[in-house]
């Protein structure tokens, strides 16, 4: 048997009054694309959050690479890479010192930092950039950057909350190509969007209302969860979602 | 040991250089204040705008007026004719001071009987009117003494006190401001600069990727404070210089000495404004609580105004202040030149300061978002 990626029992988060992530329980698998589709405040950024020990579970468990969540939380750290919405880049870095940066942070030194970095630019192709500011990139080279970041420690599962937020088409296109390669090389990831032609992408998805889980399944069949019959998976998302809410 | 702090610090050593509010502090704020405190602010009051009433019109009275302008604290700008004028120039605030010279003054010299003279002061202002009374004062005692000793036919009063101020014999203000000032400057700026140091980095999302990171709050707090330690020490350098260059202020003691207490005093001060970062949530809340902070530091720490002055109370919260304590290094090393074995207990209260609050902002600081 091998062990998940990712897996939660009863996951919930409370802040004061307000449930953002209800009873949430999910296996994924290692080499997964799992998706985490939903609208805005459905509780998918909290559920990453919490995944990677931003935010403490009020109740049940979770754990990420054979790892609990909430006994061991720095120990994950090494293990996962993280994209947040904002990217999380030092604007007034350059591409490298960047680069440079999250390497020393994830422990690269000499020789293998040099190697490693030199891989992350070539994979990402953002050679001619190294020596700009961030804060000069436009946001589709900046979504890179900040997947170079992430990726510079080998994670074992990649965490991306709306990673193409803003981002033009064809930069959402390579962005995509570059993660199936990881998932190919056998990566972990799980993203959330609300972008239905992305959620397509991925091998399997959970639809999120309200904070908690609506549907569960590859996109196939989650459209076939409401009749199938020709419905698209945004069909799919928005009869669940109103069913959900009566 | 600490794997990640050279990488931190490498990263605030570049932004730090890349800002030019840096470039501000290290030179053009210390200059700009020195040339405010030194210049502007003066406790010495001299030259008091003052009118005179002179009554009798005699070589005798204009002789007693001479006299109180020789103090240097009274400017004599207008000679009036009666009281009501001198009235209303109080009133009106064009004068300070006011001399009234009775008709009857020379006579009553030459009679032996007590003369008088009357001088007003607007003492809406205590510390100006202060030395205006001081000097009316100084004015009559020496003439007293003078008559006094020719009626007792002595070449000299009896007892003649000999005063030596020491360490500031001129009594200059700079003098006694400029070291004050090296302390002030570093609480301000290095408060400031570290409070806005872990919010800055909430607002731009960066501490969200920082807290998934296995850096450690250790290593994130001190890789936060060293780059700044270089800043504080030449804001330090150019205030020295600046006051040794235009304001002569002496530099007696062990400057090496001085040096190392002010590493102290910076750490703890960085320390304080990282502390106070992992209290408030915005930029602008760091940047209130650190004038918030500032003020008792400039009121309470001995820095303008003597603390013997205060309230006990107060001289008690005195001491809750780092730069108290860092004041009477700088005056004992630059002033009075004195070393180790008088300043011990300030250094080791500043060390004391300097190692809590450090404990106490990592302490605070959670790696989470909530």
């Amino acid at each position: 048997m091998t062990s998940a990626a990712v897996e939660t029992h009863g996951l919930t988060r409370r802040f004061g009054a307000l449930t953002a992530v209800r009873d949430l329980s999910l296996r994924i698998e290692t080499g997964e694309v799992f998706g985490l589709l939903g609208p805005n405040g459905s509780g998918k950024t909290t559920t990453i959050r919490m995944l990677c020990g931003l935010l403490e579970p009020s109740a049940g468990t979770a754990s990420v690479a054979g790892i609990d969540v909430a006994a061991a939380p720095e120990q994950i750290k090494l293990r996962i890479g993280y994209m947040s919405q904002r990217f999380g880049l030092y604007e007034d870095l350059t591409v490298a010192e960047n680069l440079a940066f999250y390497g020393g942070i994830y422990g690269l030194r000499g020789e293998a930092a040099e190697r490693r970095t030199a891989e992350i630019v070539a994979f990402l192709e953002i050679g001619p950039r190294l020596g700009q500011l961030a804060s000069q990139l436009s946001g589709g080279w900046k979504q890179r950057l900040a997947l170079g970041c992430a990726l510079l420690h080998r994670p074992v599962v990649l965490f991306l909350d709306e990673p193409t937020a803003g981002v033009d088409p064809a930069a959402r296109r390579n962005f995509w190509q570059a993660i199936h390669d990881l998932a190919r090389a056998g990566t972990t990831v799980l993203v959330t969007t609300h972008y239905m032609d992305e959620a397509e992408r991925c091998t399997r998805l959970a639809m999120m209302s309200g904070g908690h889980l609506i549907a569960l399944g590859t996109p196939a069949e989650v459209a076939a969860q409401v009749g199938g019959g020709g419905r698209t998976l945004e069909d799919a998302f928005i009869i669940l979602q109103e069913r959900d809410e009566r | 040991m600490m794997p990640r702090l050279w990488p931190m610090f490498v990263k605030e050593f570049i932004q730090m250089r890349r800002d030019r509010l840096t470039l501000m502090i290290v030179t053009g704020l210390p200059v700009l204040q020195l040339l405010l405190f030194g210049y502007a602010i003066q406790t010495d009051v001299r030259h008091l705008p003052t009118v005179v009433v002179d009554e009798s019109r005699t070589p005798e009275s204009r002789d007693l007026i001479a006299a109180f302008e020789n103090t240097g604290s009274f400017t004599i700008i207008a000679r009036l004719d009666g009281r009501e004028a001198l009235d209303r120039a109080l009133a009106r605030g064009t004068a300070a001071a006011g001399i009234i010279v009775p008709a009857d003054y020379p006579r009553q010299l030459l009679r032996g009987q007590p003369a008088t003279v009357q001088v007003v002061v607007d003492a809406a202002d205590p510390l100006s009117s202060q030395s205006g009374l001081a000097a009316a004062a100084g004015v009559a005692q020496a003439r007293n003494l003078a008559i006094l000793s020719a009626a007792a036919g002595r070449a000299g009063p009896p007892l003649e006190a000999r005063v030596r101020p020491r360490y500031n014999p001129g009594l200059r203000s700079a003098t006694f401001i400029v070291p004050g000032l090296v302390g002030v400057l570093l609480t301000m700026t290095m408060v400031l600069i570290t409070a806005m140091a872990i919010v800055r980095e909430r607002e731009r999302g960066t501490l969200e990727q920082l807290i998934v990171t296995p850096i450690t709050k250790t290593e994130l707090m001190l890789g936060k404070i060293t780059p700044y330690i270089g800043v504080g020490l030449v804001q330090m350098t150019t205030v020295l210089l600046v006051g040794r260059v235009v304001f002569d202020v002496p530099l007696t003691g062990n400057l090496l000495l001085l040096y190392a207490v002010a590493l102290i005093f910076v750490i703890a001060s960085l320390s304080l404004g990282l502390f106070i970062s992992t209290l408030v949530r915005t930029q602008q809340q760091s940047m209130q609580v650190s004038f918030f902070i500032v003020l008792p530091n400039i009121l309470l720490s001995g820095f303008m105004f003597p603390r013997a002055a205060m309230p006990l109370f107060f001289q008690w919260v005195g001491l809750l202040l780092p730069l108290t304590h860092f004041l009477k290094v700088l005056r004992g090393i630059l002033l009075k030149g004195v070393g180790v074995a008088a300043l011990w207990p300030e250094i080791v209260i500043l060390a004391a300061f300097a190692g809590g609050l450090i404990v106490l902002a990592v302490r605070r600081f959670r790696k989470t978002l909530d």
